[in-house]
């Protein structure tokens, strides 16, 4: 575990509260071993880590819900009505769905695999929080920053198509079976422009770690300078693979209902919209620190919020593309990851390569 | 994956209106398609043989409730037809300006559900907008903004409202402006005519044998449009054009709507500067001789709409029998949707512009 | 009248009407007609080659609409016929007499696919069976219903 702010912070807050229950159990009980037991370091670094888990995954669930509001409000706005209104500016709109969802009756369909149809969107949110907490925020505010985070992130993310897979497959439905085929075929297929262009970010700094990468865009340039072509096909790629319009033909309304989470309802289906968003989170997350310096910014404001600025103008970016376009059909989608994403990505890497053996970055 | 039948409906997001299409897929590729219509039959024609004559002019707005002065106008031709009823010019001009109107109408409600049809939201939100602009005009002249029952049997029920031309010049150069705009949201999206173009193939020799008429035969490259060749009301005194379009697939029907949108402002100017005053409506006969007959077909905004009526001897009609034009183009469906994948079914059925209350009656 | 968008070469209604009752000097009756409108009696019996004639000689395209009529008191039954032509901007209207007690009629589908589904409602409602007809089944009505509704001795509310 590396130290950072966040968990020094955190360290001073777990060990007052573990030296009030050692004085409650030396003091009252008199149980002077167990006292001694619960300030001892292991215990200290644990509740610590613990902790922190609970508040960089409050920050990033509250972040992903404040995605939500703001996709209503700009989307409303490109559609010529207001969005949502309720609340302060619309804000108490997701917890009041939030709400309403957690109330609601569990329907499950009598002729499903009821294991692998409670498993899915478990399995789902599970994969999306686990991301929350590899992303770093700021120098001083991440969870856990590994030497190969980012190959880490990507793992987890590819681990969707088994999720939705299952989930089409044991709703024991026509629709949701052809729904989850055309998910798991279109996140197959855009996940290899996608690491392409992680790739050629990579080569141009040399390691997975996050904090590497942030700190060589600090010294050289934004990576989006050098990589543009990279850039641009990472953004199209994570657009489909949050399964956003104009890449959402799994979730096609128009024919498959909703495709293949159409049996799922109540706070299944709120599990399952939520991790699309924790999803989108993740892609905007990545994006900015790859390729749009991360936390790097003036001073007068705290890195974190640079950060969150930047996700949320990404994020307002993948909803400006949503407002415009339309839908495109599989055979569309896949012709376009074959045939003209990943070609462009294999430039990009060229570039890539070109770029570090010359010597210039 | 073996062939099976698969139901689009009769509960469906998509299908405007009440009906099942069920289509066999082999695959994504259908290989047969059978639409089931029915579930919206209300008896019509077996109604009217017992109501009076006038009393089915609002019956007939029913009929189908997107372009309702259509069928009311229609209803009231067939029955001038019977009686050998002379309506006044004014009456003539004032039902060609509603009736070009309403065609505006209908195909922005068309428009707004090939949208959704597709996936963009923005432009389903759009036209709805424009739309709420004719409705506003029609509540000025007649009261209601949907089932209008306006047209009267020898003329209209009222003259119209102060301010006509105002209001009317005002929202035709504001709609034309809106209509670039549209325009250039669907025609300019590469999106839009890679889903468009190329699907719902209908040969020029097929869509005459099949009976389809109105907008899609137009786009099948068939010269042929009711207010030209058989001319009513005062469609022969304006110079306008008829739109045809060569290519014969979905994208030909939405351009030959798009341009009727158009042509239909050019003829309301035309015909606002062309009024002139006088009466608005002659007395009919209540009562029509046992076995006479009439018939009248108009430009409904979907096809050739037509109505036969057979006299009784006293108020009420002996039969009445509707044509309605997409019960004829649903027919038709299996020759446009065979061999194309589940997805383009949309666009396809989207381009045809259904509306089930004239198909089933 | 000048006609605004006649073809050039199409013929007016009186020019069709003076040719077909010239080639089926029995079987039709033409009781009407105008530049734009043709009216005639059929008798069953010629119905398809008269109809086979008026598609492939006279250019009737389009088939507007097929409807049926139960004239009760009469005892008969009727099938109006409405076939527009595009190429002479004409419609003919063809009325054709049935006994009530056994109303079958040859059906014009094979000729013009825009009849069939007119067809089919109209035995659907009628009971008015069309001979040839690819899938003569219930349309409108659900499946399984006994009567046909628009015959004139229905009582309204029966299914069976």
């Amino acid at each position: 575990m590396i130290a950072n702010g966040l968990y020094d912070f955190i360290y001073g807050i777990a060990l007052w509260i573990l030296q009030v229950v050692a004085w409650f159990f030396n003091n009252i009980l008199a149980w002077f071993s167990v006292g001694a037991w619960f300030v001892s370091p292991g215990v200290v670094e644990f509740l610590t880590t613990l902790l922190v888990a609970l508040v960089v995954f409050i920050v990033g669930f509250l972040v992903s819900i404040t995605f939500i509001w703001e996709e209503r409000k700009i989307l409303g706005r490109l559609m010529d009505r207001r969005g949502t209104q309720v609340g302060f500016l619309g804000l108490f709109q997701n917890f009041a769905d939030g709400l309403k969802t957690f109330i609601k009756e569990h329907i499950i369909p009598d002729e499903v695999d009821k294991q692998l149809f409670n498993l899915a969107p478990v399995l789902l949110i599970a994969m999306s929080c686990f991301m929350i907490c590899l992303i770093p925020i700021g120098p001083d505010f991440f969870m856990a920053n590994l030497n190969s985070g980012l190959l880490l992130v990507f793992a987890v993310f590819s681990l969707a198509p088994f999720a939705i897979l299952m989930a089409g497959w044991a709703s024991n439905n026509k629709y949701t079976v052809m729904g989850g085929m055309r998910a798991a075929a279109q996140l197959i297929a855009y996940e290899v422009p996608i690491l392409l262009s992680v790739a050629a970010v990579v080569v141009l700094v040399g390691s997975f770690n996050f904090m590497e990468i942030v700190s060589f865009q600090q010294d050289n340039t934004w990576l989006i300078v050098p990589l543009f072509i990279g850039a641009l096909v990472f953004f199209i790629s994570a657009i489909a693979e949050v399964e956003r319009i104009p890449f959402d033909l799994p979730e096609a309304e128009a024919e498959l209902v909703e495709g293949w989470m159409t049996e799922y309802g109540g706070f299944r289906w709120g599990l399952i919209m939520l991790s699309e968003y924790v999803r989108g989170f993740a892609a905007c997350g990545v994006l900015v620190l790859l390729f749009l310096g991360g936390w790097a910014g003036p001073d007068f404001i705290w890195p974190e919020v640079w950060f969150l600025i930047k996700m949320f103008m990404v994020f307002a970016l993948f909803i400006w593309v949503r407002g415009a376009l339309m839908r495109v059909t599989t055979k569309q989608i896949l012709g376009l990851g074959w045939t003209k994403l990943m070609p462009l990505a294999l430039i990009n890497l060229g570039i890539a390569i070109a770029l570090k053996m010359g010597g210039w970055l | 994956m073996a062939e099976m039948w698969l139901n689009m409906g009769p509960q469906h997001p998509m299908t405007h209106g009440l009906w099942n299409l069920r289509v066999k897929v082999d695959g994504e590729t259908m290989t047969e398609a059978e639409p089931v219509i029915g579930y919206l039959h209300r008896g019509w024609e077996k109604i009217t043989e017992n109501r009076k004559y006038p009393q089915i002019i609002p019956m007939a707005d029913r009929l189908c409730y997107g372009a309702s002065m259509s069928w009311s106008h229609l209803y009231c031709l067939t029955i001038e037809d019977l009686m050998e009823i002379e309506v006044p010019e004014r009456a003539k001009w004032i039902r060609t300006i509603v009736l070009e109107a309403q065609r505006i109408g209908s195909h922005l409600m068309w428009l707004a559900a090939l949208g959704t049809d597709l996936g963009s939201y923005t432009v389903f939100l759009y036209p709805v907008r424009e739309r709420e602009l004719f409705l506003d005009l029609m509540q000025n002249l007649c009261g209601a903004r949907m089932t209008y029952n306006y047209p009267r049997i020898g003329g209209v029920r009222n003259d119209v409202p102060a301010n006509f031309e105002r209001d009317f010049t005002r929202v035709l150069n504001h709609f034309e402006k809106r209509l670039s705009d549209y325009e250039a949201l669907c025609d300019q999206s590469t999106v839009f005519r890679m889903r468009m173009e190329d699907v719902g193939y209908l040969s020029p020799e097929k869509a005459k044998n099949l009976g389809v008429t109105g907008p899609n035969l137009r786009g099948s490259g068939v010269d042929y449009d009711v207010r030209r060749d058989d001319p009513y009301e005062m469609y022969d005194q304006v110079d306008w054009k008829v739109c045809v379009e060569k290519s014969c697939d979905a994208y030909a029907r939405y351009r030959v709507k798009m341009d009727e949108m158009r042509e239909s402002c050019n003829i309301i100017r035309q015909c606002i500067k062309k009024m002139k005053p006088g009466a608005i409506r002659v007395k009919p006969p209540r009562t029509a001789p046992k076995g006479k007959t009439g018939w009248a077909h108009v430009e409904d905004p979907r096809g050739e709409g037509f109505m036969y009526v057979i006299g009784n001897g006293d108020e009420r009609p002996y039969r009445l029998k509707v044509r309605s034009p997409i019960f004829v183009t649903v027919s038709a469906a299996p020759e446009m949707l065979v061999g194309y994948k589940i997805a383009d079914v949309p666009a396809i059925m989207g381009s045809v512009d259904m509306c089930l209350g004239e198909t089933d009656r | 009248m000048e006609r605004i968008g006649l073809a050039p070469g199409g013929k007016t209604g009186d020019v069709l009407a003076q040719d077909i009752a010239q080639r089926f000097q029995q079987g039709v009756t033409v009781t009407k007609s105008t530049h734009n409108r043709l009216y005639a009696k059929v008798d069953k019996s010629v119905l398809v080659s008269l109809c086979t004639y008026m598609r492939d000689g006279l250019d009737f395209e389009h088939v507007t609409s097929v409807s049926g009529v139960d004239w009760l008191e009469e005892k008969k039954m009727q099938v109006v016929y409405h076939i527009t032509s595009y190429a002479n901007k004409v419609t003919a209207e063809l009325v054709v007499d049935l006994p009530r007690d056994k109303p079958e009629v040859d059906s014009i589908t094979f000729l013009w696919g825009g009849a069939n589904w007119h067809e089919r409602e109209t035995w659907d409602m009628f009971g008015i069976v069309f001979v040839g007809h690819p899938k003569l089944v219930r349309l409108l009505n659900p499946d399984g219903t006994e009567v046909f509704p628009f015959r004139k001795d229905f009582v309204s509310g029966r299914r069976v």
